[in-house]
């Protein structure tokens, strides 16, 4: 039971990467899609900051009586993962814009279907 | 000033890419682009020749010590990326200066640029840096560009296109951060030669295992490798011709280097191949990506895809070279790293001075053109010639490699399939051929003129070097080499 309750930040962590990975293969709607591909990428982000966290530990304080620390290295990391995924999900959001206006659709089988009529 | 040339190198492009949205203006921003990948082209020059001359490059940014800064380390397979893809960098930005003009809106030249820049920056800073994350930032820099520069086509399918790359390259790249997260977690350091040092007592650690895992899937899928290879021939396809010409030259291969690096540098090739056998997985996948996309290549109708399938198809020849794991194969794989980004990204030009004329890149309409446009076609012809491996051009050089190494290994049959494949290739290879030279023109009435010269040069000259390199093999082969023999001897 131990590593069950113990370790329940990493079950969340498969959790939400299997629901966000699901999402963006099961789903034929293209803001779904970019959905679940943020929900896939912020259990990324929360594997990180789980793994710089030290039990009891604290900010790194250089003072009296902060004596454990977390470890402040993948937080800053995830800062700039979170840039990279607000910049995914903008090029993604921009794109479907434009799927929008040049198909009338945003749903994946319509869009293959008009371009095989193209083809 | 020659002390920061490694950093110059990648910041260059990169501080040149926002400084082109101020240049407005079509002809003042080509101009830009050109003078900016040129100048970096030079600088890529240099920095190969003091790799040459003093061996590994290091340089610490912000002068930081090295495993709490960054560190650009450049050893010979990583100087000799950055070098074919600033030439290709450069080829393309001359290319662009009248490809882009007649394929884009004229006034959005300026925003090319940034975009251009802003990958060929990401890619050359993936092949320079020494520390995980950064490759990270690097690899999204690089593909979220090249996104934006294949929505660029002027068909509405390169918009789908470029969202089915986006959400497979944003899941192998998120693999590839889960992957260099569980490293960190049990090695406690992002820089890579560091790590490769203190992963060697853990190896046999589950967590280790998982990363690894996560790594291959998320470069392969990068990678465009078979059977995950299914973003590629759409994205191609549907791009400009200068930016498909750019990204198959250069994009796949950057990610076959960030294979060979976690494979080689970092995990150590006796790891990967003794302990869990990666060949036994990677061999069959290449020989069969060799064959299948090979075959799929022979049916298309567009010669944007046959090209953009046989590209699949020359991805599965470097996997299977690194997967030899001797200094025959590692030899031959890098070697066709270059060799097929000259091949591949001269043909993909020469395709796109026939689009220039013709306005279709569908094989059907292009009937004819090898009297109407001489030149284009002798280069659609050499390089052909290149993609089989015939002597002479630069792809029997690493075939050579390729085939040698098979045999160093004793494994005969694979030697065998990879002349077999080739085979196919000489079937594609001739339909385009065929099409070009011996089949009526599609409408005789119509005069269709050669490619104009800023097209036309540029073209040649990449197919030129791919000749080249097939006859003078001392420099490609002698860095190649070099590389291998590193990449094999930092785990002894």
């Amino acid at each position: 039971m131990d590593t069950f309750f113990g370790l329940f930040n990493y079950w969340i962590v498969i959790f939400l990467m299997m629901t966000g990975f699901y999402i963006v293969i099961a789903r034929g709607h293209l803001v779904k899609k970019v959905i679940g591909l943020n929900i896939f990428q912020a259990s990324v982000i929360l594997l990180y900051v789980s793994m710089g966290k030290v039990d009891g530990g604290t900010a790194p304080v250089l003072k009296e009586g902060f004596d454990i620390y977390s470890n402040p290295l993948p937080s800053v990391l995830m800062l700039t993962a979170i840039v990279v995924g607000v910049a995914t999900t903008s090029v993604a959001l921009a794109l479907i814009v434009r799927i929008k206006e040049a198909y009338g659709t945003v749903e994946e089988d319509e869009i293959l279907a008009l371009d095989a009529e193209d083809a | 000033m020659s002390h920061h040339l490694p950093a110059l190198t990648i910041i260059v492009p990169l501080i040149a890419a926002p400084l082109c949205l101020l240049v407005r203006g079509r002809k003042p921003a080509l101009g830009f682009i050109v003078a900016v990948t040129w100048a970096v082209f030079a600088m890529a020059i240099a920095l190969i020749h003091r790799v040459v001359t003093e061996g590994v490059v290091v340089y610490r940014l912000g002068d930081w010590p090295s495993p709490w800064g960054i560190e650009y380390r450049i050893d010979m397979l990583g100087a000799f990326v950055i070098l074919f893809v600033s030439a290709m960098g450069a080829a393309v930005g001359t290319y662009s200066t009248r490809s882009i003009a007649k394929e884009l809106d004229e006034r959005q030249a300026y925003l090319f640029g940034t975009v251009f820049l802003l990958c060929l920056a990401g890619l050359m800073g993936i092949a320079a840096t020494g520390d995980m994350f950064n490759l990270f930032v690097f690899l999204e820099i690089s593909a979220l560009s090249s996104y934006a520069l294949i929505s660029l086509g002027r068909r509405r399918r390169a918009l789908l296109a470029a969202f089915q790359y986006l959400v497979t390259g944003t899941i192998g790249a998120t693999f590839i951060l889960i992957g260099i997260g569980l490293l960190y977690m049990m090695t406690g350091t992002l820089n890579m030669a560091e790590m490769a040092e203190k992963i060697q007592p853990l190896e046999h650690h589950r967590t280790v295992l998982v990363a690894f895992a996560f790594l291959t899937v998320g470069i392969s899928l990068k990678m465009a490798f078979f059977p995950l290879h299914f973003w590629l021939p759409n994205a191609y396809a549907s791009a400009p011709s200068a930016v498909t010409a750019f990204l198959a030259s250069t994009a796949t291969k950057v990610s076959v280097y960030i294979f060979l690096r976690f494979v080689f540098t970092i995990f150590g090739g006796a790891f990967a191949f003794r302990q869990l056998a990666l060949d036994a997985v990677l061999m069959p996948l290449a020989i069969a990506g060799m064959f299948i996309a090979s075959a799929v290549a022979i049916f298309q109708t567009d010669l944007k895809r046959l090209l953009a399938y046989s590209s699949v198809a020359q991805i599965g020849y470097m996997v299977l070279g690194a997967s030899l794991a001797n200094v025959a194969g590692l030899t031959g794989a890098i070697v066709h790293m270059f060799n097929h980004a000259l091949t591949k990204g001269g043909l993909f030009l020469a395709v796109g001075c026939l689009m220039h004329r013709y306005g279709s890149s569908k094989l059907d309409d292009l009937r004819g053109a090898g009297r109407t446009m001489p030149y284009t076609s002798l280069a659609i012809a050499l390089g052909g010639l290149g993609l089989i491996g015939v002597p002479t051009t630069a792809g029997f050089v690493s075939k050579w490699y390729l085939v040698s190494g098979a045999f160093d290994r004793g494994l005969w049959p694979v030697a065998a399939m990879i002349l077999l494949s080739s085979l196919l290739a000489v079937v594609y290879v001739w339909r385009i051929v065929e099409t070009l030279y011996l089949k009526e023109p599609a409408d005789p009435h119509k005069t269709v003129r050669e490619a104009p010269l800023p097209l036309l040069i540029p073209t040649l000259l990449v197919i030129g070097a791919s000749l080249w390199f097939g006859l003078s093999t001392s420099w490609s082969v002698g860095f190649a080499s070099q590389a291998a023999s590193e990449l094999l001897g930092s785990h002894p």
